[in-house]
Order: structure tokens, then C-alpha cells, then sequence
């Protein structure tokens, strides 16, 4: 199926050389008229597509400081070049973060600066094409907004703005990606990213009660919309049945089995992923998270949990209380919302939960750090919290932890290489290719201190290590949730 | 009034309203448009002091051009804290007295020269010899760099190959800053090294030279990480939810 040469791994790092264009065919598929009008964009390419994608650039710039600060302050110093994961996978320069920025840059400057407009040779400016607008659509969907380059820019410039940006503008003229937009459309009809309905949501989670309750003689409860519940909590819905991520949700009800409080999911907010970020839609971003709002009020819960997802810690984390706040209807003693993992690192500082450590004694662990949970968000009340809870909730859980190199963990981690809205099995070769820098990390602790398992938080890092791990030579269920560990470590009854 | 005097007064002018205008603007419009999410780039300070820290840290240190890329770091600083070094230098021909720390920092503006020059040098071999940042230069990032190499060599010519008349060269400008113009020495070099200052100065709010306002208004840098706390929203986005 592959017609692609996965990279090979080297014994270090080394950045590579450019050749360029390798990468100019890899573009996921386009958004249908339906899926694209459910959203409120137009069907296909409006006829004056150039003249909307510029006021629609121009509209941005006003609305987003961000926006107009990063097109207006790159230098070109070059400190970002060799920092993204797909460049040093693919070696395509347009994945360089300053090489895909001046892809709008370019027309930014043509039609919005005095330089461009008056000598657009001298600064590079461009006029809007259709080899451009092309070349956006390939080149701002090799982007998983995972902010690894803003960490190294002097100016703080995030290409994650610029490719959210980016897409928003071809959104608005009728050119959307089929994952996204597909996706969200899903969750505004039947609740999450994957359509599961109500119905079927109840019986997958009456399985896994049945199943925990086989294994270890405990009926530990999986509730939903449970009215009066003490907590919601809004999971990715891969949680309900991919692997690993469902070991993850079985560890969760564990967790709150142990500590006595009531929970409950809710079919109406069944996703914690939104996918109207990756598009740069503020409205759609809002549509999405009002859900929580919704589901909470209605189940009159005290409290909101998310699960191990990535760039929905980053939504709910970072946006949640702009988008549909203020949460003054929630007990005010805890933070809105609140990650699982918080929640359960609480729990064990506190001794309220009994972990058995050897029963993880056939894995050695280490963790990859999820692009967003790194860079925009944070967990507990100190900086870097996110960094040592879930470190300290694995140590907790197993007797053997090793960390990767410094320079590919915490704020310098590296995305999986399927984030952002391209998850999607049409950008294959770009997800295998952007996993590189992860996989050698990984394989220098393999063989450095016989690692058998990488931990994550994130359902999207989880999807992707499963399928592109076997590429490197890894096995797929090499990649396990955190909720896992602590799932299988937990001794159930032990506090009652 | 000698014709050159007229000229370079005038362009003098002209260049700092350019300047101080096009500045304004900018400022002004950076100020003015909102951040209606909360993106620091994390770990980000919690509190607003915290802030002013780390913006302090980036900007007396280059922090994030540290972590990234050693050699950018040692030629970006070398040419910034050089040419801060020499601008400071310079007010000694503006100010009259001299004030006590310009006259005492001359000796180290000197050498800073050297220092800008070489920076200048090692940024400019990067986009030549880097596959990658040669890819991403546009004719505009070389003239920039050649621009500012300009204007310090022929400051540095002043001072090792051909004196000016400096005495003039500041009765000229504290002249142009009182109304009351005096002439300018009609040195070839000293006459280059001005035109090609007042360039920079006109070109300053419409180039990439705007990284050094923008810096600061980088929502990435200057936001507090307090996004649970306290309930952040921009007027557009308020609106929306009174439909």
C-alpha cells in the first residue's frame, strides 16, 4: 500500500538537507458541499474566491492581534528552520515554519503593505493564485499546530495562528478539509467526532462494566447522563473503543470507583476534541465547547473532568472559559475545567488510592509529552505542572520509567505526527515521515534502557503511534495510555 | 544656507516624522486589535510580574534564540547590544551638556562598533552558507543586512580613516533640534553615513524591522497563563454571545 519510503532512523539526529517540492503532492482530500455547508462555509470555490480570501485575510487581521503581529515581525533569522517535525521528516523547505508562513506572508505583503504593494520583487510578495491558494491547501495541512516552533522564535511567531489562519481563509471560500469538517459535523448532529449515538454509547459502556466486573470481581460503574452526578467528564470518543485509549477510560471510572465520587458521561457532550480549532473557526470552536456548557447545566454537575486528550486540554484548558463560560454555576473549590490527570495526581498525594507498582513489572515505560498539553496548556497551579503530574502519576504506577533526550520532551517535545486535523489514513506518508524525530528519541531509550512502552495523553498521539509504530520497526501496542498504567496498578476496595 | 545643509535637514526631518509617524501607527494598531484567546506558549508565567519578567529576559537576553540556535544567538547578539552601544554613544550628539553616562560609556562605543559589524557579518554569511536560510532570504533580508553593514563602516571610517568635524556635525543636529540650522560638514563619508541612516530610519515602520515593536505585543510572550482564573474576552467575541 506504502508508495513511500519511511525515513530511516539514525543513530542521532541530523538535520537535512532540502530538496525541494517532495512534498507538494501530499494534500488530504476536500470537503463536499455538505460537509462544508453544515459549518456555514460555502459549497465549493466561489466564483471571486480571490477578493473573499483577502477580506477574509483582512477581517483576520483585525480580529487577531496575533495574526497581525506574526505576519508583520518574522526576520527571516532562520532559528525556526530545522525546529518542525515534518521538515526534518520530510526535508520538503515549505515545511520549514518561516517557509510556511511566507506561503501567506507572501500575499499579506502584496496586497496589505506598502514594500509589497509598491515592490513586491524585493520582499518576495505574491499576487493570490490558484497555484497558491494549492499550495496553501497542501502546505498549511502539513502543519499539526503544535507549536514546537514558537518555543524557538525570538518573536514568539506561532505557525500553529498563521495555519489556523490559513484555513479559516480557504474554509471561507469553499475549499475545507474532509477530516475536519466531516467531523465537526458529526459532533453538531449526534454528539462526537466518531457518530457514536446515544444508544450505542450506552451499550458500549454496559461492555466495559461487564468486562472490568469479569476481570476483577468489582463493579465498577461507566454511568451516563446521570442526572445529579458530582462531576462530568468529556472524554475523546476513541476513549469508548480504540486501543490503547480504551484501556485509559476504564482506568478513569477505576480512579473515581476508588475515591467515592459520583461521575457521569453525557451523550450530548460525548467528544472533548474540537476540531474547530484546527480550522481557525472561532464559531464553530464555540459551537462545539457550548456543549459542555450545555451538558453540564443540564446534568446539574459540581464539576467538569476532561480526559487524556491533547489538543482538547489546549481547547478546554486555554479556551473553555472564554468560549462558554463564566462556570460560576460549579463549585467554585475547583478548577474549570479540571484534567483527569489532576484529578487523579490529587488523589495519590493524598493517599486516597492504593497502587501496586509490579503489576506494570513486564513494561518499561517512558512518556512523550503531547504537543499541546507541552506548549498551551498547563496542569495543576505551577508552571510546568504539566510536565510532573503526569511524570509523577506514571512513577506512581510502575517501577520503571526512563525519560527520552532532554531536547525531545517537555516544551521541546515533539508532535506525533498526526495532530492538528491530520489524522486522516489520505496523509499517510506525511504522518509516517512527521513521526521521525519522535521515533528516534525512542529508539535511542530502547536500546539505552530496554524501553518496551511509550505512555500518552493524548487520543490522536495514541491513533497515530498505533498505526505509524509498526513503520519504524516497533509493535503497534508499544504506545499505552497513562490511565492504563494507573488502571492496572490500582487496588479496587482497598479504601472502602 | 549651503544647498547640501538644506537637503540633509530637510531629509532629516522628513525621516524622523516617517519614523516616529509610521511607528505611531503601527503601535496604535497593534494596541488596538484584540487577542480573543489565550495562547502563551507554555510554561508561561502566572502572574503579570512574572510576565515582565520573562519579556525582560527575552529581550535582555534573546531567550528563545538562545535555546534555539547558538550561532544566530552569538551574531544577533553581538549586532543588537553593539549597535544599542553606538546609538547610546551617539546621543553625544544630541545632547549638550553631555550627559555624565554617555560621556562615560564612549571608550566601550568604540569597540561596540566592531562588535555590530561582526554580528552583521556572521547574519549575513548564515544566508549564504545555511541551505536552509538561503532558502528563505529574499533580496530585501540582504539589503537589509547590507544597509546596516553600510552605515557601520562608514562610522567606523570616521573614526580610523577620515576624521569629520564632529564639533559641526553636532552643531548641525542640536541646530535641526532648535530651529536653528547650522552647516553640515561636506564630508563625503560623513554625508553617505547620514543618507544612509535617514534610509533606515524611512524604511523602519514599513520593513521587517517591525519585530522590535512587535515584540512585544507577541501574545505568545505578553499573555499571563491564567486562562482558568479569570474569563478573557475580546469585544468581537462578547458580541456573539448576545445573538
Amino acid at each position: 500500500m506504502a508508495d513511500f519510503d519511511t525515513p530511516e532512523l539514525k543513530e542521532y539526529p541530523v538535520i537535512p538537507h532540502l530538496q525541494e517540492g517532495v512534498m507538494a503532492h501530499s494534500k488530504p482530500f476536500v470537503a463536499k458541499e455538505e460537509f462544508q455547508e453544515q459549518l456555514g462555509f460555502p459549497g465549493e470555490l466561489v466564483d471571486n474566491w480571490e477578493q473573499v480570501a483577502l477580506d477574509k485575510m483582512e477581517e483576520l487581521t483585525g480580529k487577531y492581534r496575533g495574526f497581525r503581529v506574526f505576519l508583520d515581525s518574522c526576520v527571516k533569522c532562520g532559528a525556526c528552520t530545522d525546529k518542525c517535525h515534518y521538515y526534518l521528516g520530510t526535508t520538503d523547505p515549505k515545511n520549514m515554519p518561516v517557509a510556511r508562513q511566507d506561503l501567506l506572508r507572501k500575499v499579506y505583503r502584496r496586497n496589505f503593505t506598502f514594500a509589497g504593494k509598491y515592490f513586491p520583487k524585493l520582499v518576495g510578495a505574491v499576487d493570490l493564485t490558484k497555484e497558491v491558494l494549492d499550495d496553501w491547501y497542501s502546505y498549511f495541512h502539513q502543519c499539526s499546530q503544535c507549536r514546537r516552533c514558537s518555543v524557538y522564535c525570538p518573536y514568539g511567531i506561532d505557525t500553529a495562528e498563521i495555519s489556523m489562519a490559513a484555513r479559516e481563509i480557504m474554509d471561507s471560500v469553499g475549499v475545507g478539509q474532509k477530516y475536519c469538517n466531516e467531523i465537526i459535523g458529526k459532533v453538531y448532529k449526534i454528539g462526537n467526532n466518531l457518530g457514536l449515538p446515544q444508544p450505542a454509547l450506552v451499550d458500549t459502556l454496559e461492555g466495559l462494566e461487564e468486562e472490568v466486573e469479569d476481570d476483577t470481581g468489582v463493579k465498577v460503574r461507566f454511568p451516563v447522563d446521570e442526572k445529579g452526578a458530582d462531576i462530568l467528564v468529556v472524554t475523546p470518543s476513541a476513549d469508548f473503543f480504540a486501543e490503547p485509549h480504551v484501556d485509559g477510560l476504564i482506568g478513569y471510572a477505576k480512579v473515581f470507583h476508588e475515591a467515592g465520587i459520583s461521575w457521569t458521561l453525557s451523550s450530548h457532550a460525548s467528544e472533548a476534541a474540537n476540531f474547530g480549532m484546527f480550522i481557525g473557526s472561532y464559531e464553530n470552536m464555540r459551537k462545539v465547547s457550548l456543549r459542555i456548557r450545555e451538558a453540564a447545566l443540564d446534568l446539574g454537575v459540581k464539576r467538569i473532568v476532561m480526559g487524556e486528550c491533547g489538543h482538547a486540554w489546549r481547547v478546554a484548558y486555554s479556551f473553555l472559559n472564554t468560549l462558554a463560560g463564566p462556570f460560576d454555576f460549579l463549585d467554585p473549590n475547583y478548577p474549570v475545567p479540571q484534567h483527569i490527570l489532576e484529578f487523579t495526581h490529587d488523589l495519590i498525594q493524598r493517599g486516597a488510592l492504593t497502587l501496586d507498582k509490579s503489576a506494570n513489572d513486564d513494561m518499561v515505560l517512558t512518556y512523550h509529552d503531547s504537543c499541546n498539553v507541552a506548549r498551551a496548556s498547563r496542569m495543576g497551579s505551577k508552571p510546568g505542572g504539566q510536565f510532573t503530574i503526569p511524570r509523577d502519576v506514571i512513577r506512581a504506577s510502575c517501577n520503571h520509567f526512563f525519560d527520552m533526550p532532554q531536547d525531545t520532551i517537555h516544551e521541546a517535545t515533539y508532535c506525533c505526527g498526526g495532530g492538528g486535523g491530520l489524522l486522516t489514513d489520505d496523509l499517510m506518508e506525511l504522518r509516517v515521515k512527521g513521526a521521525l524525530p519522535r521515533m528516534e528519541a525512542l529508539k535511542q531509550v530502547v536500546e539505552e534502557h530496554g524501553v518496551t512502552h511509550m505512555a500518552a495523553i493524548c487520543a490522536i498521539c495514541k491513533s497515530q503511534f498505533s498505526k505509524v509504530l509498526p513503520y519504524y520497526g516497533f509493535t503497534m501496542d508499544s504506545i499505552v495510555s497513562v490511565h492504563q498504567l494507573v488502571s492496572n496498578a490500582i487496588v479496587l476496595g482497598n479504601k472502602q | 544656507m549651503p544647498f547640501l545643509t538644506i537637503v540633509y535637514a530637510l531629509l532629516f526631518y522628513v525621516a524622523t516624522a516617517l519614523l516616529v509617524g509610521g511607528l505611531a501607527y503601527k503601535i496604535r494598531q497593534y494596541a488596538k486589535t484584540p487577542a480573543p484567546l489565550k495562547i502563551p506558549t507554555t510554561p508561561a508565567p502566572v502572574t503579570r510580574s512574572g510576565v515582565v519578567l520573562r519579556m525582560f529576559r527575552e529581550l535582555a537576553f534573546f531567550e528563545s534564540l538562545f535555546k534555539s540556535n547558538k550561532w544566530i544567538w552569538v551574531f544577533g547578539y553581538l549586532f543588537h547590544f553593539g549597535m544599542f552601544l553606538v546609538l547610546a554613544r551617539h546621543l553625544r550628539y544630541f545632547t549638550d551638556p553631555v550627559w555624565t553616562w554617555v560621556d562615560l560609556i564612549q571608550p566601550f562605543g568604540l569597540y561596540a562598533a566592531f562588535a555590530m559589524a561582526a554580528g552583521l557579518g556572521g547574519l549575513w554569511a548564515r544566508r549564504f552558507l545555511v541551505d536552509r536560510v538561503r532558502y528563505i532570504s529574499a533580496l530585501s533580508d540582504h539589503l537589509m543586512l547590507a544597509l546596516l553593514m553600510a552605515i557601520a563602516l562608514t562610522g567606523m571610517a570616521m573614526d580610523y580613516l577620515t576624521h569629520t568635524d564632529i564639533v559641526a556635525v553636532k552643531a548641525f543636529f542640536l541646530g535641526l533640534m532648535y530651529f536653528n540650522w547650522q552647516p553640515i560638514p561636506e564630508d563625503p563619508v560623513l554625508l553617505l553615513h547620514l543618507a544612509l541612516v535617514a534610509t533606515l530610519m524611512i524604511i523602519f515602520p514599513i520593513s521587517k524591522l517591525l519585530h522590535a515593536p512587535g515584540i512585544f505585543f507577541s501574545p505568545t510572550r505578553n499573555q499571563v497563563d491564567n486562562p482558568r482564573e479569570q474569563r478573557h474576552l475580546a469585544p468581537w467575541a462578547a458580541r456573539l454571545e448576545n445573538k
